[in-house]
């Protein structure tokens, strides 16, 4: 995309997210609920499908611009991103990637308009980012295929109108193999979806588990090649960590000037407390791993565009960037006081919702398992 | 139908603005350039009759190059082509010098209705359609909060502090517009990327026909002589309430005569 047609992308979603939906962060967070005409705002925008490729309506951002978008999306809210963050992401990208044409054909518009959510089924109570526990089956029935299983934490399953499965297809076979992707349509007789989960943070966005009992698809529903599936969604969450890091460089951003502009005013002793230089200290820190974050997200960004590192890059990524806005809503808090351990102020719900960046898309440990067992396996090390 | 719309970039209001010290004018390479908030509505007006009414959207803006930026904007929200005034000689014109130039850009276009915001954040002189209506000899509609179009009558209400008139008039018109008319539309995707491939054609005041000493700062029939920086704000009033707290409000309102 021409460098001044995405300027203008850019600013519109700055727009959008500070002008519309930050102003209605506090309702979202009270009635854990993202009201329908902000759904429909982004869907006239075209947010649902800014990933997906330009031919099936979607803007086809590169990584590059993917981060820049994540930066404002950062800004406010999660559970805004989060509501087209499957289309764009995870679900999206696997039928993006690795569907069939028909598949493509079928979903990807769709996926793209906002007229449909994806869900992406893999977590489950014994399989995440390791597969060997994965216990969804799938197993030949006729030309189709038989699912049977749970899944659990899955963002947008209450809303979601078709699930990108994770299911085990060889019985035989151990650990990340012998696994396959479906598309399963949510109003299959079989599918349901339990209440959606009560959590910490990040309010409005939904996640609940998912059941299949024994749904029967046809043989289409096949994403791709059998038994291949657990890379592809590697592939996928690969990409998925790198936007992450880039969603947590966007919260620091906002807890920073949140911070800022409260010690900027707030008085105590008749002075503003950012005269003092312990707060200033706090102000400082929070402003350098800020830098340091948005540098390493753009710069991985662009290692991943060129093919360099489509892995390890965005699992440090993801790794630094979430612990560094841990760091920056605790110090958020503690800049506001008393008033940032209070429900009204936004720091205290982005210290609550910032909490689950360093679990979710493959937790701290898992990114440093990536990386170090990577850095090791360049070297020679055998397995 | 034909509509016009007059934009105008102005330098964003929620930044730091500020006046060139050489010639008095507004530093606008140094700004934080925007289209000027007002011109959306009557953008998103524009819009709302074309798709009742069928016909075409045009943008009219004059100023700098960089001026394309607001052009883009419209065309992103879905105005279908531009005409960009762009000339040395317009730096520093006056509302009236300004008034001429439009015109005779608009003269060279079909109209069958001029949209514009009913002022700009900059100048806020306010006095461009009421010139625009001299100069084309066509009815001015001011300050609208409410507009139809009928066949070739146009209906607008005119927003006062009192209340509204209704007002009536045959087209061609010129009708500027309130921000509370309508709610104006974001720019999508797809609109940013149509409005790449949409028209906008570039003129000098030679393709116009006006003579470039009749407008710029030299012959202006009003400039900035001086300015002076807004003082700080003065301490707040701080009321202790010992139970008499709304009377001491309420006693401070009425000395400021807010009440």
């Amino acid at each position: 995309m021409d460098a001044d047609v995405f300027d203008q992308v850019r600013a519109a979603v700055r727009q959008l997210v500070r002008e519309v939906v930050l102003p209605r962060e506090e309702e979202i967070d009270r009635h854990d609920r993202v009201p329908e005409e902000l759904r429909g705002a982004a869907a006239d925008m075209g947010l649902f499908g800014y990933a997906l490729p330009e031919e099936f309506g979607g803007l086809g951002v590169t990584m590059v611009e993917d981060v820049q978008l994540a930066f404002e999306f950062g800004y406010t809210t999660p559970a805004f991103r989060s509501l087209f963050g499957t289309n764009n992401g995870i679900a999206g990208q696997v039928i993006a990637k690795f569907g069939s044409d028909e598949q493509k054909k079928t979903y990807l518009p769709r996926l793209a308009a906002g007229e449909l959510i994806g869900s992406f089924a893999l977590t489950e109570a014994e399989a995440g980012s390791d597969p060997a526990g994965l216990r969804t089956s799938a197993r030949r029935d006729g030309d189709g295929w038989v699912i049977a299983g749970g899944k659990r934490y899955i963002t947008n399953a209450p809303i979601a109108d078709l699930f990108v499965v994770f299911a085990r297809s060889d019985p035989a076979a151990a650990g990340g193999r012998g696994i396959s992707s479906f598309v399963v349509d949510a109003s299959l007789p079989g599918v349901s979806v339990g209440p959606h989960d009560r959590k910490m943070g990040q309010s409005g966005a939904w996640t609940a588990e998912v059941f299949f009992d024994d749904v029967r698809v046809d043989g289409d529903a096949l994403v791709g090649e059998e038994g291949r599936g657990y890379a592809k969604a590697l592939t996928v969450l690969s990409r998925g960590r790198l936007h992450v890091a880039a969603l947590c460089v966007g919260m620091a951003q906002r807890v920073l000037d949140e911070s800022v502009a409260y010690a900027a005013t707030a008085k105590q002793g008749g002075a503003p407390i950012g005269r003092f230089q312990l707060v200033q200290a706090m102000l400082a820190d929070m402003h350098a791993e800020l830098i340091a974050g948005r540098s390493m997200v753009l710069d991985v960004a662009r290692r991943y565009d060129s093919g360099e590192d489509t892995s390890v890059g965005p699992s440090a990524a993801k790794l630094w960037c979430s612990e560094m806005v841990g760091r920056a809503t605790d110090r958020a808090v503690q800049v506001h006081g008393g008033l940032g351990y209070l429900r009204t102020t936004p720091v205290e719900r982005f210290y609550r919702d910032a909490r689950l960046y360093r679990l979710y898309e493959g937790t701290s440990e898992v990114q440093k398992v990536i990386i170090g067992g990577s850095l090791l396996r360049e070297a020679g090390m055998p397995r | 139908m034909n509509i016009v719309v007059l934009v105008k970039q102005v330098p964003d209001s929620g930044s730091e603005r500020k006046l060139d010290s050489s010639d008095n004018t507004v530093a606008r390479a140094s700004a934080d350039n925007v289209i000027n908030e007002m011109d959306e509505y009557a953008i998103e007006e524009a819009l709302t009759v074309k798709e009742s009414q069928g016909g075409e959207v045009t943008v009219l803006t004059v100023g700098p190059g960089s001026a394309t930026d607001a052009i883009r904007k419209a065309l992103s929200m879905g105005a279908d082509k531009a005409v960009h005034v762009t000339d040395d000689a317009v730096h520093g014109s006056c509302a009236v010098q300004t008034s001429a130039v439009i015109a005779a850009a608009l003269q060279q276009l079909e109209y069958d209705l001029v949209l514009c915001g009913a002022e700009s954040t900059d100048g806020q002189v306010s006095v461009m359609p009421a010139l625009l209506s001299e100069r084309l000899g066509i009815p001015h509609l001011s300050g609208a909060r409410k507009l139809t179009v009928e066949g070739t009558t146009v209906r607008v209400e005119r927003q006062t502090d009192g209340g509204y008139w209704m007002l009536e008039s045959s087209l061609p018109a010129i009708v500027s517009t309130w921000d509370t008319i309508n709610e104006p539309r974001y720019p999508s995707f797809k609109g940013i990327m149509a409005a790449k491939k949409k028209p906008v054609e570039t003129k000098s005041l030679a393709d116009l026909g006006v003579d470039p000493a009749s407008v710029g700062l030299a012959t202006a029939t009003s400039r900035v002589l001086d300015f002076a920086g807004r003082p700080p704000k003065g301490e707040g009033v701080k009321v202790a309430d010992e139970g008499d707290g709304a009377e001491k409000l309420v006693g401070y309102l009425a000395a400021q005569k807010l009440v």
